[in-house]
């Protein structure tokens, strides 16, 4: 505990750093499926050639999207843009398909009623599609956000400082604790972003909540 | 008054749905359609609010083509009251009423007060408010969506297998309940069913249908239980049937009115 106990205002320092990389990323990645997911389902042919395209971007290995995403962006390499950049195409490869579900989750028969009795179109998207999309949309929201900030691990192999620079520097000198901080601190703020879009979907779907009281995550188990 | 002027539809990949359908619904009227599964009913709804667009013909509402209206605007400025209840399952009760309210840029807290004034009229009360549709009987969330429907006080009204999806004992209470909420407001109202004795209670003027749309035959439930126009219109009515075979028998000086079976079902007023 002895490395801890000196250094704990770094590890804080980072776990700040960590939390402005992964939750940019985490927003951006549902702001660009969002979309993607429904014109997959509006139209099924142009949207599937997206969705898979879009799926397919999570094949990329991270180093070179690293230094391809600077060429394309005009981003200088060691930045946080570019780390944010890079874990974004991973969070909406990984959102996609989840998005597109939750889009197609959505009952037609409720989204032609919100239409007849006088919802514009755009309004049914707004009123009917996106918040009862929600609770599947949150389940994939999930997986991106724990995925991103393990994922902002990587940004340490280019020099941008987060919780995975305790694991790179714990590495080189030796420092076993100062590793395992590293990835206690990540499953950590992993969880405690979890709990947070837990709350979140809640708040944004009382009326699942009233419906299944327990997200399944937590287990069956009372 | 709305106007159908040789209406048809076919839907996209050919199939006949309406074909040359003509009928005046009179003002504060209401008229019911009934005909079996895929006579086209719920087309000739939709083709009112614009839901679906007439592939032939005209749909008029006072004397205007709807076709002319904006379809928003037009479904705003219509009840409408869907088989499955089509409730919005993300929003509370009172919500749900004062949907078209709002949409309508009434301030929302006045929307609400006037929806749970509309609860007690569709014989709701108060404390459901606040839920959820998932949260109500299948009878209770018909009734929600009667009074959604009459929330922007509209008038028309169009009610497509209202009481379909409800048990027969719920289906009577909500059927007197819609004949009381009609003698009050007098709406103009086209109401479809495949129940004929629904439309015989409820119709002002009753219209059997055969398929595509084609009406057998058009008159006052009397009319119509009176003199069948056909075979079909007598078989689908049920003339036939022991309990619409009515006899008088006199009995220790009473007229008593005995269905076909024989079984007494009440005594004529003297
Ligand atoms: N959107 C659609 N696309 C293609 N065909 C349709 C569509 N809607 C209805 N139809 C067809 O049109 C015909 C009439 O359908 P409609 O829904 O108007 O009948 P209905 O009298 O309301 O029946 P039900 O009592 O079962 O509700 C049916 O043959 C149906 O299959
Ligand atoms: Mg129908």
């Amino acid at each position: 505990m002895t490395w801890l106990a000196l250094s704990w205002p770094y590890v804080l320092e980072l776990t700040g750093e960590h939390l402005l990389l992964s939750v940019p990323a985490v927003l951006l990645s549902v702001l660009i499926a969002i979309p993607i997911g429904q014109l997959a389902n509006r139209r099924p042919t142009v949207g599937g050639f997206v969705l898979g395209a879009a799926s397919l971007m999570y094949a990329i290995p991270a180093l070179p999207l690293l230094i391809i995403i600077p060429v394309v962006f005009g981003f200088p390499l060691r930045s946080p843009a570019t780390v944010i950049t890079a874990l974004t195409v991973y969070g909406t490869a990984l959102l996609v398909r989840t998005a597109a579900d939750a889009f197609g989750s959505v009952d037609a028969e409720v989204r032609a009623a919100a239409l007849a009795v006088g919802h514009s179109p755009r309004g049914v998207f707004w009123h009917v599609d996106l918040p009862l999309a929600v609770p599947v949309l949150l389940s994939g929201v999930r997986v991106v956000a724990v995925s991103t900030v393990s994922l902002v691990t990587i940004g340490a192999l280019i020099g941008v400082p987060s919780l995975g620079s305790l694991l790179t520097d714990g590495f080189q000198r030796g420092i076993t604790e100062e590793v395992m901080v590293g990835v206690v601190a990540t499953i950590l703020v992993a969880l405690v972003l979890d709990g947070l879009l837990i709350l979140t979907g809640s708040a944004l779907a009382p009326w699942a909540r009233r419906r299944s009281p327990r997200p399944k995550i937590l287990g069956a188990t009372r | 008054m709305i106007e159908f002027e040789s209406v048809s539809k076919t839907y996209p990949g050919g199939t006949v749905a309406v074909r040359e359908f003509s009928l005046q619904v009179p003002s504060h009227r209401t008229v019911v359609l009934v005909g079996s599964s895929g006579s086209g009913k719920s087309t000739l709804l939709q083709m009112v609010n614009r839901m679906a667009e007439p592939t032939g013909g005209r749909v008029l509402i006072d004397g205007d083509d709807v076709a002319g209206r904006d379809a928003v605007a037009l479904r705003r400025s219509i009840g409408y009251v869907l088989q499955h209840g089509g409730l919005l399952p993300h929003r509370t009760v009172l919500d749900n009423i004062a949907t078209v309210p709002v949409l309508n840029r009434t301030p929302r807290r006045r929307a609400r007060i006037q929806a749970a004034e509309l609860l007690e009229r569709v014989g709701l009360d108060e404390s459901l408010g606040t839920r959820y549709p998932s949260q109500l009987s299948g009878g209770q969330q018909q009734r929600v969506g009667v009074a959604r429907a009459l929330a922007a006080d509209p008038n028309i009204l169009l009610m497509d297998e209202p009481f379909g999806a409800v048990d027969p004992i719920v289906r009577r209470e909500l059927q007197a309940e819609l004949a009381r909420i009609q003698a009050d407001l007098g709406k103009t109202i086209v109401f479809v069913t495949h129940d004929v004795d629904e439309a015989l209670r409820l119709g002002d003027e009753v219209v059997v249908l055969r398929r595509h749309g084609v009406i057998a035959q058009r008159g006052t439930p009397a009319q119509i239980l009176a003199a069948p126009a056909d075979d079909f219109v007598r078989d689908f009515i049920g003339a036939d049937r022991d309990e619409r075979r009515l006899t008088v028998e006199r009995i220790d000086g009473r007229d008593i009115a005995v269905d076909g079976t024989g079984r007494p079902i009440g005594v004529l007023d003297s």
